[in-house]
């Protein structure tokens, strides 16, 4: 049966990039527990909205853990409590009558505040122009079945595919590191045939990009592996950093 | 006025090859001279922003999520159909041409589903080259599997994510291009308005979503892929911000709207179950392949499922439809659940569910063996009910899902503006009044990749090139429309959120032109729609200015086009006095429950123009020809 709780929130405001912020407190009444956390959100902002208020911004759209466009710091952690869960996917069942939630945006030099808990993220877009694609115009592919990729190395590289984008990793690293946000989309391409071509340029340009955008070294802490709610594994940074050096060593790039 | 598809000559399996030689030729170094505005970035768009930039023309893409990769085509679970025949079982491009035909009930234009057919190969090709993961079997070759309303195993896919990574094939590609300079990509954009300039599509009018200002865009030529309006019934299992806005611009601006009526009521998704609810989830379809559909057989049944004996279970597919059992299309499934339902015969605290019961898939092959199938969608059941699907049956109902209707378009992709072409989900052509499982993504991707790359050429060939400025009259009056509609919609200062007017429209909606319509209902839902949007101009209340970031606002701009537009909906559904696909109107049923389409008097497209705010629309029709197919009664028995 559904079962309802009361709830504090200690929300994350701020009306600009540059504007200073802080926190509000809010209270959530009646809460279902069958609610994802987004909903519970919706309840409040319509009560805010109810009320003269300006609604709390947050950046959502599919609500089935897949887009990657929602995402926020519960409670000191990325996407909230949960192993390999986005935030529209927690349910408040995973609450208890009385807590209270602290509710902040994903912070990083590398992500700008837009508005309360919605960021920029578009900076790992530039990680992505940099060499996140395998250079094959339309037209000219041979027969799919061409190329036979053992049913192992093809799972391995869905693994590291399965990533949504969502900067997790960097908002939960010490150092805001893009590392294993990168390491998923080289490592992808890297295990496959077709990625092969192009793997030590994509290694070193995706490496310094991420680098010139202010995001952080990696230090082995693997809060990011902890976080990430599609469960991406730090093997792929290891793999991105061998893909780095060979290239570094072993290939014509810059 | 009859509507002319533009359909070439010559045998039905020549005309695509035979109009792309037809086709005049945009020469290479004049590709650089044209601009394409290109609208939304999910598989049509994406695909289609990306491959324009590769033969050369200057594209600006445009998508109101903060990056390109998170349009909504991501959520697409199952998988893309290709008629490759790899499992050797008799599939062919006839055959994937006939099935989807048939399961759109014949209200597809034949030559469209035809050339969709010719290009799913290549599709399959070009991602695999992409660097997408597909699903193989232990030879390292592409595996398939089964999807609703075909005899074959045709469905490629790459775990429960298939749109998701072909999605990100298109992404990567697009970033490519973007790199390159060839696109000129801007995200956090909602398109507000369509440019007309002398009777052709030359602009758009777009709100920045961070600072609130209004831009103009011009363009020799305007590509919508903007997908469906399925949120106009509130729960569904769109995205928060999927919406019709930059389709009833256009048809503002003179696009005709074609079969609106046809909206796809997905069978297996999880259940409502509260008012709070903000979206509905879907199951895969893929799950049919190893999910036994089933419920108590006797009416009110409270037992749990564990504790009900096999001979009292009906399982009602596999009874009704032998041949083709939990695998029939996604309109007949839907609409059978619904009459369990209405018999009494419904699960769960709510008593709108049957049960999706995986335990003979799992005795039979092993837990392993479903986890590594459908590992991801079990572990997104698990955490949004609570319920676990390796011990449980799942309780699944229909949820709306996908919207048939669009923009209407000719051959060319082209509307009936020239210079705007529709691509995807947000135009009507291919799947007639059903869509089959595993079709969305190959529409998409042939017109984004195949289709429009080509046809596009032919009417920038024969248009004077980009000399266009967006200080013309055209962009400014249009900018001021817009402008003059935001400043109005801020004035309305009532006291009832937009969430509350949208949720209103939501059950008005699924009520009266859902699952199942009559013509009482569809009166009254017409009725009821119009005063809901009169008090909505009265009384909607929206915070915050609109000169910063202010989702209260995007929201409310939405679900004033959806309160127009759910009226069109209803018009339309009305006007089309048969059943057929997933419009089932009661009085219009086979003496067994099934659709009875009526193809004398509607084997066609019904094609609306505005007429302006209030009035009645103009019914334009297409005549649909059936050359290669013969008009059946559809039978999954």
């Amino acid at each position: 049966m559904t079962k309802t709780i009361n709830l504090t929130l200690k929300v994350w405001r701020q009306s600009g990039p540059d504007k200073k912020g802080r926190f509000e407190t809010y209270n959530a009444h009646n809460i279902s527990t069958d609610m994802s956390f987004l909903e519970m959100l919706d309840v409040v902002n319509e009560q805010l909205t109810l009320e003269g208020k300006e609604p709390i911004a947050f950046d959502h759209d599919c609500r089935e853990g897949i887009c990657g466009m929602c995402g926020c710091v519960v409670n000191g952690r990325a996407h909230g409590p949960e192993k390999g869960t986005t935030l529209c996917q927690l349910h408040m069942r995973h609450f208890n009558n009385g807590d209270v939630i602290a509710i902040e945006p994903f912070r990083a030099m590398a992500f700008k505040v837009i508005k309360d808990l919605a960021v920029d993220r578009s900076a790992l877009d530039k990680v992505m122009q940099a060499g996140g694609f395998i250079s094959a115009n339309v037209g000219g592919a041979p027969d799919a079945n061409a190329l036979p990729i053992a049913q192992e190395t093809a799972e391995l590289s869905m693994d590291a595919a399965q990533c949504i984008g969502c900067g997790a990793c960097v908002a939960s690293c010490p150092n805001a590191s893009a590392m294993l946000f990168t390491s998923a989309k080289v490592s992808q391409f890297a295990l496959l045939p077709q990625g092969r071509p192009e793997a030590a340029k994509r290694a070193i340009k995706m490496v310094r990009t991420m680098d010139a955008l202010g995001f952080g070294n990696c230090t082995n802490e693997r809060e990011c592996e902890a976080e990430c709610p599609k469960e991406i594994k730090i093997t792929n940074i290891a793999r991105l950093n061998r893909e780095f050096i060979k290239a570094s060593f072993g290939s014509s790039e810059e | 006025m009859l509507l002319d598809g533009k359909v070439p000559g010559g045998p039905i399996a020549e005309k695509w090859e035979r109009h792309r030689f037809e086709l005049k030729l945009v020469n290479p170094a004049n590709k650089r001279k044209f601009n394409i505005i290109v609208v939304g970035t999910g598989l049509g768009g994406g695909a289609a922003a990306a491959t324009l930039a590769e033969l050369g023309y200057c594209v600006k893409a445009f998508c109101f999520q903060d990056s390109p990769r998170r349009a909504h085509s991501i959520a697409a679970q199952g998988g893309i159909n290709a008629a490759k025949n790899y499992p050797n079982d008799g599939d062919s491009v006839h055959r994937l041409f006939y099935d989807t035909v048939k399961g759109g009930d014949f209200r597809a234009r034949e030559a469209n589903v035809h050339r969709l057919a010719e290009c799913s190969n290549l599709i399959i090709d070009h991602c695999v080259a992409q660097g997408i993961p597909f699903a193989r079997d232990y030879g390292g070759l592409l595996a398939n599997r089964s999807f609703g309303g075909a005899q074959v195993s045709r469905t490629f896919y790459a775990r429960g994510q298939t749109g998701q990574q072909l999605l990100l094939g298109a992404y990567s590609s697009l970033s490519r291009q973007i790199a390159d300079g060839k696109v000129e990509m801007f995200p956090r954009r909602e398109m507000l308005d369509l440019v007309m300039v002398n009777g052709h599509a030359k602009g758009i009018v777009v709100r920045n979503l961070i600072t609130g200002a209004l831009e103009r865009h011009a363009a020799d030529a305007v590509v919508l892929a903007t997908g469906g309006y399925g949120n106009v019934f509130f729960l569904s299992t769109n995205a928060m911000g999927s919406n019709v806005s930059a389709s009833f611009a256009a048809y503002r601006k003179g696009a005709l709207f074609a079969n609106p009526c046809f909206t796809q009521i997905h069978p297996t998704c999880i259940p409502v179950h509260g008012t709070y609810q903000s979206k509905l989830t879907l199951m895969s379809e893929s799950l049919r392949n190893d999910g036994r559909v089933w419920v108590p057989k006797n009416p009110g049944d409270k037992r749990p499922p564990h504790q009900i004996p096999e001979g009292e279970r009906d399982y009602y597919l596999e009874s009704k439809y032998p041949s083709f059992g939990n695998l029939v299309p996604r309109d007949v499934a839907s609409r059978n659940a619904k009459e369990q339902c209405d018999a009494g015969k419904g699960v769960g605290d709510t008593a709108l569910a049957v049960y999706l019961d995986f335990g003979d898939a799992i005795k039979r092959d092993g837990e392993d063996v479903i986890r590594k199938k459908y590992g991801n969608l079990f572990q997104m059941y698990e955490k949004i009910t609570a319920d676990d699907p390796y011990q449980t049956p799942m309780m699944i109902y229909p949820a709306v899902h996908y919207t048939m209707g669009g923009l209407w378009v000719d051959y060319n992709l082209m509307s009936n503006v020239p210079g705007l072409f529709v691509l995807g989900e947000a135009n009507f052509s291919d799947h007639g009044a059903n869509r089959l499982g595993a079709s969305a993504l190959m529409q998409g991707l042939a017109d984004g990749y195949f289709v429009l790359p080509y046809t596009i050429g032919g009417y920038l060939a024969g248009i004077e090139k980009g000399r266009l400025s967006t200080s013309d009259s055209a962009f400014v009056e249009t900018e001021k429309s817009v402008q003059a509609r935001i400043d109005k919609l801020q004035a309305i200062n009532g006291k009832r959120t937009v969430d509350d007017f949208h949720r209103r429209l939501g059950l008005i909606m699924w009520d009266h032109c859902g699952m199942a319509r009559n013509n009482a209902g569809l009166e009254k839902a017409r009725g009821m729609i119009r005063d809901l949007r009169a008090e909505f101009w009265e009384d909607a209340l929206i915070p915050g200015s609109g000169e910063t970031f202010n989702q209260s606002l995007e929201k409310a701009g939405r679900v004033a086009d959806f309160l127009e537009f759910g009226e069109l909906m209803v018009i339309d559904a009305l006007a089309r006095q048969e059943s057929c696909g997933g419009h089932f109107n009661e009085a219009f049923q086979t003496d067994e429950n099934e659709a009875q389409r009526d193809d004398d008097n509607f084997a066609h497209v019904a094609a609306w123009e505005y007429k302006g705010e209030g009035q009645d629309p103009e019914f334009h029709k297409e005549a649909l020809k059936f050359e290669n197919v013969k008009l059946t009664q559809r039978s999954y028995k």
